[in-house]
């Protein structure tokens, strides 16, 4: 066929438009790559194993297979390989394996999904061994050579030395030789203790900033390709609906096009040779919708299908059911009772959904930022109609995922466009309006909570009902255990052992349940997942109660945590770094907030004013976390920062509305986010206690929203119950 | 044809009148670090500076750019990132993904051109780029300290 499909076999050409592509690609794309590339594994440039490549010059190549999005993951896993590689850190660079490679070696690689605060916390062990199973290789290749023992010999800063002869050797000079040794059992292999950590750890510098300062990065979106075209797409917005009409003799008439191609039932994408000619074309189109079943879906049809669900008994999951709340209820000095709401949220990342894919007869590839990568290769693969062994995926650094690039809508839709076309590459973008009505959404969800107290304001019973959409029966049904959506109760579990998040407090009349009520929207995993919604209805309501008992929030927390020390450890460094032994200054106004989740323990402090009009200003907001173990301090503080911008953007703003079945807000101007004017100074308070693993991206948004809520009922009284705030003049 | 100056450098493009200097930038001239984010000038990614001033391109027609215009990108800012702003992004690590950051840095580069010594009121009014990663904090840091002629020192 074409000159760019022989290049397609032995690995592509990519590069960003600016930089006249290179040769790129077999196994791996450099990260960070702008042009000529070669590939880092070749007869000069020894892999150690799957994790470590040494070449001649000392310069080190680390694998990573989980995706960065900014979360600086990247740089974490290095930092463990590395500590255990015991090489000289200023000599590191990372590179992706491709999904395809690891297919071929038998996942070699392991797990590439990039979410639930997961990346380092589930593959540290592994990813450690892999350092220094090749530090062993390299130290057993240097002591060949010496013929002396492994044991006499050290490894340091990638270099290896026989203190007896006092000779030494750089990993570059040993690194073919250690390629071929045996690799050590991993009964052999001992990892380091953190406390004797010198490279993970410490608060060192990412390793993918430079190229994210002069527009060298080349993301997804930027991908270009010899012959390449464009796709635009446009999807029937209406869920449930499909494509009925569209005037295709005037979009073909439009300058630039080539193909005009429908993407199954529901989607029109205009194909020209720019992205902006296709969007312009698509835009003339006329495109009439059949709205579907779902026209008549609306927010408030949805908000009555959700209040029915607050006291119903119909389609109703029971996780948690300790003593005889209705007993405690019966006999309760006082009893506080209010209903909370959260809406849908589209995930909003900056870089809107993009792939670009090339389709043969034999093979299909597809360039594209995801947070997983196998789950782009079977999408891809599924699409091409081809087996995942004829499909390779080259992943690009995220512009932004916060849990919407786990899903691979937009690689399908890309590779059923590139199918039409064989041979020529095709880059298709989501325009912001399409990335919006089709994103993924944080479900909705209700809550009713009915706490009661005794005569002394001691928390009797508490019931928890949360009316709403469950993300696993929409995304993976075969996940739900009895037809319960499990991850619904995160950040509620009072199981000790919990894997979701342990409830940070003993009731000894507790009930939590969940009326399931899905609507037509498609839900996802929104950065922190259901722990925000469940975390803002519980530590709101907890703060109810501590002011209906006419109790300091602070103090009623802590008599109810004694048996959580963990999350009783963080709401104290916390307290004690927002100088709760003082009282708030003048014209502040406190609030505080705790909760478990991906692993870690978290607690927030906000400090709120309110300003001549009204308007609620966040000053401050100290922010706690116990992730067990912290193998980057400052980049952990970045996610702290982050976490505070996405929850309180979240909080302050954004609503997804419904109406006719689709998705009312389609671009910033009604999808608000926060901004820097809006940006509390923010403090992060790092305890990490040790002997575990916990997340770091996403745990602590869940106390952000929370803290400011209940220091906004400190400033005025008003208790705030349904989010956004928008909705309520504070902001 | 119609004839630009980008970067120090004049190119003739193709395009229709109506086409985003965004669009002309990326895919006409080819240079990718000015990003798409919103296309209703909401977000401030495609940000570039036309004569001096931070501009959104994404929201100014080929057509209103006049051949003696001068816009400079993301990868005209300075040689090898050595203005003091990307000095400054560098030193306190500022960018997560990325994706908004020649957005950030350029209108950054742009209030410090203008205010030389800005208050947090100036980057209040001048920073209103969206960043989804929420990197604002060390935005502020980063231009205070590259204001302040700053070693890259964390502040």
């Amino acid at each position: 066929m074409t000159e760019q499909l022989t290049l397609s076999r032995r690995g592509f050409i990519v590069g960003g438009s600016s930089a006249g592509a290179g040769l790129a690609i077999g196994l791996a794309l450099p990260i960070g790559a702008s042009h000529i590339h070669a590939l880092a594994r070749s007869a000069t440039s020894p892999e150690i194993n799957a994790w470590v490549v040494v070449n001649p010059d000392d310069t080190i190549v680390v694998r990573v297979a989980r995706s960065e999005m900014g979360q600086g993951t990247l740089t974490g896993l290095c930092q463990l390989v590395a500590e255990e590689l015991a090489c000289d850190w200023s000599k590191v660079t990372a590179e992706y394996p491709t999904p395809g490679e690891n297919l071929r070696r038998k996942r070699a690689w392991g797990n590439m999904s990039t979410g639930g605060s997961r990346g380092i916390r589930e593959s540290e062990s592994y990813v450690r061994k892999g350092g220094a199973a090749a530090r062993m290789m390299l130290v057993s290749a240097a002591a060949a050579q010496w013929n002396v023992p492994t044991t006499e010999c050290r490894a340091s800063n990638s270099v290896i030395t026989h203190p007896a002869s006092g000779r030494t050797i750089t990993y570059g000079k040993v690194a073919a030789a250690a390629a071929r040794m045996t690799p050590p059992s991993d009964a052999d292999i001992k990892l380091k203790d953190p406390k004797d950590w010198t490279i993970a750890g410490k608060p060192l510098k990412r390793l993918d900033t430079k190229e994210k300062l002069d527009g060298r990065l080349v993301y997804a979106i930027d991908v270009t390709l010899p012959g390449m075209l464009n796709a635009a797409i446009r999807d029937c917005p209406h869920f449930g609906g499909k494509l009925h009409s569209f005037d295709e003799a005037k979009v073909k008439a439009m300058p630039g096009v080539r193909h005009v191609l429908r993407i199954g039932e529901t989607g029109l994408a205009v194909v020209a040779d720019t992205w902006w000619r296709a969007k312009t074309a698509l835009d003339a189109a006329d495109i009439v919708w059949d709205k579907g079943p779902n026209s008549a879906v609306t927010s408030a049809t949805i908000a009555a299908q959700l209040k029915d669900g607050l006291d119903s008994t119909e389609g109703v999951f029971t996780q948690t059911r300790i003593g005889d709340v209705g007993n405690a209820q019966a006999s309760a000095a006082k009893t506080v009772e209010a209903v909370y709401a959260t809406p849908f949220l589209n995930h909003a990342t900056m870089e809107p959904m993009n792939c670009t894919a090339v389709w043969t007869p034999e093979k299909c590839e597809v360039w594209v930022a995801t947070q997983n990568g196998e789950a782009s290769l079977a999408a891809c693969a599924a699409a091409a109609g081809l087996k995942p062994s004829q499909c390779e995926v080259y992943k690009h650094h995220l512009g932004g995922g916060f849990g919407r690039r786990g899903f691979q809508d937009y690689v399908t839709k890309a590779v059923l466009a590139a199918k039409q076309i064989p041979g020529t590459p095709i880059k298709m973008i989501w325009s912001r309006e399409e990335d919006m009505v089709h994103g993924r959404f944080r479900p909705i969800t209700q809550a009713k909570l009915k706490g009661t107290l005794d005569a002394n304001g001691d928390l009797t019973s508490l019931a928890l009902r949360i009316s709403g959409q469950s993300i696993l029966a929409g995304v993976r049904p075969a996940a739900l255990r009895n037809g319960m959506d499990f991850l619904q109760f995160q950040s509620l579990d009072p199981k000790p052992d919990s894997s979701i998040g342990q409830f940070g407090y003993t009731v000894a009349n507790l009930v939590i349940d969940h009326a399931m009520r899905n609507t037509p929207l498609p839900p996802g995993f929104w950065r922190g997942v259901n722990s925000n919604q469940n975390v803002f209805y519980l530590e709101s309501f907890i703060d109810e109660l501590a002011h209906a008992a006419g109790k300091d929030p602070l103090a009623f927390r802590r008599k109810l945590m004694a048996n959580h020390p963990k999350h009783l450890a963080v709401l104290n460094a916390v307290a004690e770094k927002a100088g709760y032994d003082k009282p708030a200054e003048k014209g502040l106004f406190r609030g505080i907030a705790q909760g478990a989740g991906f692993g870690s323990f978290c607690a927030a402090a906000a400090e709120v004013s309110v300003r001549a009009n009204g308007k609620i200003k966040v000053e401050r907001l100290v922010m706690g976390t116990d992730c067990g173990t912290a193998v980057n301090p400052d980049q952990i503080a970045a996610q702290v920062e982050g976490s505070v911008v996405y929850g309180l953007g979240a909080a302050f703003y954004q609503e997804n509305t419904v109406n006719e079945g689709r998705v009312v807000e389609e671009n910033f101007d009604t999808f608000g986010t926060l901004l820097i004017d809006q940006m509390p100074r923010i403090e992060t308070v790092l305890v990490p206690s040790g002997g575990f693993w916990g997340g770091v991206g996403e745990p602590t948004i869940m106390v952000a929203a929370p803290a400011v809520i209940n220091a906004i009922f400190a400033a005025t009284g008003k208790r705030v119950r349904s989010l956004p705030l928008k909705n309520h003049g504070l902001v | 044809m119609t004839k630009l100056n980008i970067n120090g450098r004049t190119v003739d493009v193709d395009a229709e009148p109506d086409t985003p200097l965004l669009w002309v930038i990326r895919e006409q001239v080819g240079l990718s670090g000015t990003k798409y984010g919103c296309g209703i000038a909401a977000c401030g990614a495609c940000s570039v500076h036309v004569n001096g001033d931070v501009q959104r391109s994404c929201a100014i027609p080929l057509s209103a750019i006049k051949e003696t215009d001068r816009i400079v990108t993301i990868e005209g800012l300075s040689p090898d990132a050595s203005h003091p702003i990307q000095k400054a992004w560098l030193a306190h690590e500022v960018p997560q993904c990325g994706y908004c950051q020649s957005g950030q840095i350029m209108a950054a580069a742009a209030l410090l051109a203008r205010t030389p010594k800005p208050t947090d009121a100036d980057i209040d009014a001048a920073m209103t780029n969206i960043c989804r990663c929420g990197t604002f904090q060390r935005i502020r840091a980063a231009i205070h300290d590259a204001a302040s002629g700053g070693t890259g020192s964390k502040g």
